[in-house]
């Protein structure tokens, strides 16, 4: 199944607000065999792109597990930090079909509490189309 | 810091992944789509088997930059996923090893240029990263 090209310039609703704790920072870090040193590990905004993400393929009805990760980019205002509280909105930039598999290019803005942007979250999806 | 001058070659950083390092990052990140953890499924949408997250090697490679810079903040962090890591349901697992280079230096920040392969394969295409330094 093809995705419809009108998703491009769409925006999905945006996560509910997340609250950077050091219990889940601990956890994010220790499943990398890293150790929480304070400092938030750099791709740890990817829990609030993926909630994000969630929204957009329930929104559509893609199936997750058709979905394959082709490239990811963080670029930060300034760092996560610990008791941030966190909200992120996605939205498709572009929409390419090549064989058989759609390329979708997402943008997600992670914001602070204050509306402030911390960090942008560019994501390309690449949906596999069914075999025929 | 930094230490980091333009050209500088910074020491290989091996880190080991098994299937168990992927369900435990599959419960940090949330990030539970089954082709990280069935075979079955992974089959039949055409790959070759259970593979690690993208976002599990990037992690690793965030890792590898902590190391390398002293934990500096990281201002941009971006990759494509070339290769998937296919990770046996064995003891082992499989190795990804991370070599980088400090391409520039220039007002306050560093740019890392890194090299990601699992064997022969090169698993992250165009990683980098902007630190500053």
């Amino acid at each position: 199944m093809a995705i419809d090209q009108d998703i491009v310039g769409r925006s999905y609703p945006q996560t509910r607000p997340y609250r950077v704790t050091e219990q889940k920072l601990r956890e994010f870090a220790g499943a990398t065999g890293a150790q929480y040193d304070g400092t938030v590990p750099a791709t740890f905004p990817i829990v609030l792109a993926f909630d994000a993400m969630f929204a957009f393929l329930d929104a559509e009805g893609i199936e997750l597990s058709r979905i394959v990760h082709g490239d990811q980019k963080f670029s930060y205002e300034r760092p996560v930090r610990l008791d941030d509280l966190l909200t992120a909105t996605l939205s498709v930039a572009t929409l390419r079909s090549i064989g058989g598999n759609d390329i979708i290019g997402t943008r997600s803005e992670v914001r602070d509490e204050s509306g402030a942007l911390v960090c942008t979250t560019a994501a390309t999806l690449v949906h596999r189309g069914a075999e025929a | 810091m930094s230490t980091l001058t333009a050209g500088q070659e910074l020491p290989e950083q091996s880190f080991q992944v098994r299937r168990s390092d992927l369900i435990r990052y599959a419960g940090a990140s949330g990030d539970f789509n089954p082709i990280h953890w069935s075979d079955r499924i992974a089959t039949q949408v055409g790959l070759p088997g259970v593979i690690a997250h993208g976002m599990f090697t990037m992690a690793l490679a965030a890792r590898a930059v902590a190391a390398w810079t002293d934990g500096a903040e990281v201002v941009e962090f971006g990759c494509k996923f070339t290769n998937p890591v296919v990770v046996p349901d064995d003891d082992q697992g499989v190795a990804v090893v991370f070599t980088g280079t400090v391409k520039e230096v220039a007002d306050g920040l560093a740019t890392i240029v890194i090299n990601a392969r699992c064997g022969e394969a090169k698993v992250l295409g165009m990683p980098k990263a902007v630190v500053r330094a």
